[in-house]
């Protein structure tokens, strides 16, 4: 089969031109690298669901940042009780004298029952509040359980078994009702009694709280994806030249977990703004002076069968972002993972 | 033929995998004897080949010189110094000496770097900068190994298998080495890309002196790629030999059965002699005793069962000529191959 052929270099040579220009066709300048990053965004674009949803998510992201500066522009603010000014703008029942919840030129969302604040502002606001958290949230729940996760799958052994039945336990708890029934105890750890909950108290407890049951899943799954990756070959050749451990994690491993990483987070971001929302319904989280998805809802509940316009708004816009945030996700693991599509 | 000051020397080498089990508290319950007692040399500049058939022990044994394993016993000496049981630290200045080229090319690269990152990687690692910088010395490797240069930025997924062994033998090259431990470096590519890499791996080993351990189980390309063999058998090697001795005077009984197995295009009428060996391999979790290989051996008595035949130069072999049996073949012995039985099954 290996008959000796010492002069065997030459032909190779041409056979490797041969093979080379193989991958030449697509990429027009021959020395393009085209990158995994590169060809993932080559599939994302493809993808027009993913397209029109990545458009809408950055569309509420902005209106969420430049909430300050709309709000500036509309010449409104999201505290302000308009209808103790201006008393007709409210009927006798306290709700919105004008027709669909009091819409006008002036008032483009329409004003609140009973307390007579303007809807528009008090939505950009909330959506605000609720993005913030849940982005913080999202950051906070990766970060841990990418730590977590590589630590354990990298160093094995007894970590690994030890950090395996705490998540299994994290996992096994009933969150929502651990959140219902811890904040009240740590509100009451760091505020006297009768003091009023400062907001941003009531934001970092719900961040944390939400990372505290949300790493787990990830680092699990992290977890499963160093065990494969570090037997991989690449990361014996990186060891056989002397590489550090860190070297190996952040060089050889940390890139290849970029995808899951990403698909995860992704995923994530919307259950917290739905998780977020739902506490403030159930009055854990924010409550009603702080502009809030939730908060909003939970009023719109008390008035929706008397003015269904002002549930309509929160209610709307927070489907329309977690369904297009959902479906962007759905586009984002498509493209970096194709062989995950059905 | 070993030179007078060995490059590695290995001697004793043992590597034990613990076997798990037991509940609800896992204790160890026995243990994969992978590789069992191995010593060999390998000189400057030689290229030692280790065959047998899988499961033999042959990728442990390449991973333990390199130390990505860690042995149980024996010692593994590199130009004296030994490495058995060195720490990274202890063994940074001797990693850019031994290098390691791998099985499968689509698995030993890693899919989110460029082929210069991954090729000037070592010498990242190892702080080494060239003259003339990092880049011209990854070009330069590139061409060596017969790749274009300028495709220092694309990404492995870009090339093909051959291309990216070369890819691989590129990167072990990066830091000069001494030795390089080639685990099976072509058994994963097309035939007709096989010849290709041994050709090149053959020019970088006479081009730039490097020594080789070259683990294979195709005995055609070992024959054709290295000085010396060695023939491994459930973690024990049963022979060791120049290569042309080896393979026209093999002398242990398993040597012969695997040599009579290559294939082999003939224009003679008479067919060659084929041994084949009855039933499976042991399992190396309990091997048999005495000589591993008498459960399968035509020859095997009570002597193979209860005495292990230690690798010495038999009678009628010559110098450096190694051989682990009781009785060994001769040139004119007739294989008696045929057997009906597996004689001594049972240990």
């Amino acid at each position: 089969m290996t008959p000796p052929t010492p002069s065997a270099a030459t032909p190779l040579e041409v056979i490797d031109e041969s093979v080379e220009k193989s991958p030449s066709p697509s990429t027009p300048k021959g020395n393009e690298s085209r990158s995994p990053g590169r060809l993932a965004w080559k599939r994302f674009r493809r993808d027009r669901t993913g397209v029109i949803s990545a458009y809408i998510v950055i569309f509420f992201f902005v209106i969420a940042i430049a909430a300050p500066l709309i709000a500036k522009l509309y010449g409104k603010d999201p505290y302000t009780t308009y209808a103790s000014q201006r008393p007709e703008l409210l009927n006798a029942f306290s709700y919105p004298a004008g027709p669909n919840g009091g819409m006008s030129s002036e008032f483009w969302f329409g004003i609140e029952p009973q307390l007579g604040r303007d809807v528009f502002t008090f939505l950009l606001y909330a959506i605000r509040t609720s993005l913030g958290i849940a982005v913080a949230a999202t950051i906070l729940t990766t970060v841990v359980g990418v730590v977590i996760g590589v630590t354990a799958g990298y160093l094995g052994g007894r970590t690994d078994y030890l950090v395996g039945r705490i998540i299994d336990i994290v996992l096994s708890f009933p969150s929502t009702l651990f959140f219902i029934a811890f904040m009240p105890v740590i509100y009451g750890i760091f505020v006297a009694a009768d003091d009023d909950v400062p907001t941003w108290l009531r934001a970092t407890a719900m961040i944390i709280l939400m990372a505290a049951f949300g790493w787990a899943s990830i680092a699990r799954l992290l977890r499963g994806q160093v065990l494969g990756l570090r037997e991989r070959e690449f990361v014996e050749a990186a060891k056989v030249t002397g590489a550090s451990p860190m070297r190996i994690v952040f060089k050889e491993l940390l890139p290849n977990l970029a995808t899951p990483i990403i698909i995860q987070s992704t995923l994530m971001l919307p259950a917290f703004v739905t998780a977020e929302a739902g506490l403030a319904f159930l009055g854990v989280g924010m409550i009603d002076p702080t502009p809030d998805w939730g908060v909003m809802i939970q009023r719109g509940a008390q008035f929706y069968t008397e003015d269904l316009t002002f549930m309509l708004f929160p209610g709307l816009s927070m489907v329309i972002f977690v369904l297009a945030f959902n479906l962007l996700g759905d586009s984002v693991r498509d493209a970096l993972d194709p062989k995950s599509k059905r | 033929m070993s030179n007078a000051k060995p490059l590695l020397n290995v001697s004793g080498l043992t590597k034990h995998f613990p076997v798990k089990g037991g509940f609800p508290i896992r204790r160890t319950v026995g243990a994969v004897q992978a590789v069992d007692g191995l010593d060999f040399q390998v000189g400057e500049g030689e290229s030692l080949g280790l065959v047998g058939e899988s499961g033999c022990g042959k990728s442990t044994t390449g991973r333990l010189i390199t130390r990505l394993l860690e042995p149980t016993g024996g010692k593994i000496e590199y130009r004296g110094q030994d490495i058995t049981h060195a720490g990274r630290a202890q063994l940074a200045p001797i990693r850019s000496e031994i290098q390691m080229i791998f099985q499968d090319p689509y698995a030993s690269l890693n899919p989110r770097q460029t082929v210069g990152k991954i090729v000037s990687g070592p010498m990242e690692i190892n702080d080494i900068n060239p003259a003339g910088g990092r880049e011209a010395r990854v070009r330069e490797l590139l061409e060596i190994v017969g790749l274009n240069p300028e495709h220092f930025n694309r990404f492995p997924h870009e090339f093909s298998g051959g291309q990216r062994q070369r890819i691989g033998v590129a990167r072990a090259l990066a830091l000069n080495p001494k030795l390089i431990v080639a685990d099976e470096p072509v058994s994963a590519l097309d035939v007709s890309i096989q010849a290709q890499v041994v050709n090149l791996l053959q020019k970088v080993q006479q081009e730039l002196g490097i020594a080789f351990v070259f683990i294979a189980h195709d005995l055609a390309i070992v024959r054709h790629f290295s000085q010396r063999v060695a023939v491994m058998y459930l973690g024990k090697i049963m022979e060791i030999a120049d290569r042309d001795d080896l393979y026209n005077n093999p002398r242990h009984p398993y040597t012969r059965a695997l040599l009579s197995a290559v294939p082999e295009v003939t224009v003679d009428d008479i067919p060659r002699e084929r041994i084949r060996l009855q039933g499976d391999v042991p399992s190396p979790i309990n091997p048999p005793s005495g000589c591993r290989f008498r459960t399968r051996c035509w020859k095997a008595t009570d002597k193979c069962a209860s005495e292990a035949p230690p690798l010495v130069e038999v009678e009628g072999n010559k110098p450096g000529h190694l051989t682990a049996c009781h009785y060994p073949e001769t040139a004119d012995s007739v294989p008696a191959p045929r057997l009906s039985k597996d004689p001594q099954a049972a240990a």
